[in-house]
């Protein structure tokens, strides 16, 4: 089981509107210490920063903040939710998995948890960007992060 | 004739981003098939009768564009679109006469093409930009304007209809303030040409840009109108083949008078036959029908939208065949994708009118734009889909 609960349709709507209407990680971090990228869109009203904050290799932190649709806030939410507590290595493995769950290639389940909640992104293709952006942000702060 | 035969997500597609591009008649799509099948020659290139014949029909095209607005042949400029259009009238004519103590007056209803432009034209030159208030409902009014323009306004750049709120600008009364004021006005006519009549002659607008593709022609091709002494003044902001008279290694050249002086290098010319195809077709339906249909589309579509108690709607009142909305409770983007889902095509977001936002007091809508082959029926699926809004994320799970 890659979740530690059932994931149906039903539990899958209700995370993704939980995180988008009451999204644990989200506002700019009130501490110094993070690193902050920005992202958006031309095809989405999607504009907001991501940060993270790192400890050796090790990110004891993540937070999201700006303007994003259901899609891009609650995937990002969720991110920041599952990468706090990894290490690098563990990090981008887990971005890599869901990257390939969302453009529909083989991915390994048991490190996405509730993120799988997106595998059905694939059926509106004007929202894959949404549902990565997040996801693309965290990895390229984490590379630049390690290129230090 | 028509519509993309395909089908969106499994179902029957229903085309509502009309504002955005619009479909092809069968006689636009054999007009450009012709030329490659029958006709491939460059124009103003040769002494055969392959390029006389391409040679013909661009004229022919250029009556038939002056015809449809009511100018002469000799105003009409073939560009790739109504951004190129507004560029050449920012760089051509803007950015070699304003000076730092003109203004140019534009309002923040504006498309990005008819902001963006004025932008460069005041750093270059150093001119003011201002923008005219629009009324509580979004309207550019004459007495607005009165209120803005100074003598020191030399350009006035407005959409005729704008492409958010769908209002139709008074432009003969603006023309006739500007004028008073010694200001140029251009008009913005990528949302009006297709769908209402347009004399500019009768409006008095200095230029007018617009595009093919919005009007059932291909892509890439558009239209800037000039009254011709404007035109002989600007400058050409291309050169190359095809607009010069002659040039001598002394680097002294003599260009061509316009509109030939503005078409450098070769043209759209599958575009320009595709244009003259799309705007007879326009004629056989009756520019004057299409308008009267599109306004009770947009009555009866602002009318069950209502019904629904689901949708906020930011402009019932407007003329034009675009319904701006939001579902309620429902990002616009996310509602977007459920109409997707539906099979339904809309437009999210800010629709390149960013400067809006401060007057919407939102962050982004939902565009639905009509046109004359858009049914009551397809009006009836959106309003369908806006009832259960709430369902939106069913786009995902069904």
């Amino acid at each position: 089981m890659p979740t530690s609960f059932e994931l149906t349709p039903s539990l899958m709507r209700e995370i993704i509107m939980d995180h988008y209407s009451s999204p644990a990680h989200k506002g700019k971090p009130t501490e110094d210490g993070y690193l902050k990228i920005h992202t958006d869109s031309v095809n989405c009203i999607d504009d907001f920063d991501v940060y993270v904050k790192v400890d050796g290799d090790k990110v004891v932190d993540a937070k999201w903040d700006g303007v994003a649709c259901t899609i891009s806030s609650s995937s990002t939410d969720i991110l920041c939710e599952q990468v706090i507590g990894l290490d690098f290595k563990k990090a981008h493995y887990m971005i890599e998995q869901y990257l390939n769950m969302i453009e529909e290639k083989p991915y390994d389940a048991s490190v996405l948890d509730e993120a799988l909640v997106f595998v059905n992104t694939g059926k509106q293709a004007a929202r894959i960007h949404c549902a990565t952006m997040g996801w693309n942000a965290m990895d390229e702060l984490l590379n630049e992060e390690e290129k230090k | 004739m028509f519509r993309n035969h395909i089908q969106m997500q499994g179902k029957p597609l229903i085309w509502l981003d009309n504002a955005s591009t619009t479909f092809k008649p069968d006689c636009v799509r054999e007009a450009v098939d012709f030329y490659y099948t029958n006709e491939t020659s460059n124009s103003h290139r040769g002494d055969y009768d392959l390029c006389a014949a391409v040679d013909k029909k661009i004229n022919e095209t250029r009556e038939t564009v002056a015809a449809f607005i009511n100018c002469k042949p000799n105003e009409v400029v073939f560009t790739s679109g109504t951004t190129n259009s507004l560029n050449l009238v920012a760089f051509g004519y803007g950015a070699k006469y304003l000076t730092k103590d003109d203004e140019i007056l534009l309002t923040e209803a504006e498309h990005a093409s008819n902001v963006l432009p004025w932008y460069k034209v005041h750093e270059m030159t150093g001119a003011t930009i201002k923008f005219i208030p629009l009324d509580e409902e979004g309207r550019l009014t004459p007495e607005n304007l009165r209120k803005t323009i100074t003598n020191k306004t030399k350009i006035v750049s407005v959409a005729m209809v704008t492409n958010v709120l769908g209002y139709i600008a008074p432009i003969k009364e603006l023309a006739k303030i500007c004028h008073e004021f010694g200001a140029l006005v251009v008009c913005d006519g990528a949302q009006s040409v297709p769908h209402l009549r347009t004399d500019v002659q009768d409006l008095d607008c200095d230029f007018l840009a617009f595009s093919g593709h919005k009007l059932c022609g291909p892509t890439g091709i558009g239209v800037l109108y000039g009254k011709f002494p404007l035109l002989c003044k600007m400058e050409p902001f291309m050169t190359g083949g095809g607009m010069n008279a002659k040039f001598d290694l002394c680097g002294d050249v003599a260009y061509l008078e316009p509109p030939l002086r503005f078409e450098a290098g070769t043209q759209n010319i599958e575009g320009i036959l595709g244009l003259k195809a799309a705007i007879d077709y326009i004629n056989k339906l009756g520019i004057d029908n299409i308008e009267a249909y599109e306004a009770e589309l947009k009555r009866y579509a602002v009318s069950e939208l209502e019904k629904t108690g689901n949708a906020i709607i930011y402009n019932a009142h407007s003329e034009a065949g675009i319904v701006t909305f939001n579902i309620k409770d429902v990002f616009a983007q996310d509602a977007a994708t459920f109409l997707n889902s539906r099979g339904i095509a809309c437009r999210s977001g800010q629709h390149c009118a960013k400067i809006l936002i401060n007057f919407l007091k939102t962050v982004a809508t939902v565009r639905a734009s009509f046109y004359f082959y858009t049914t009551k029926e397809d009006i009836d699926a959106l309003v369908d889909a806006v009832k259960h809004g709430k369902e939106f994320l069913d786009a995902y799970f069904i």
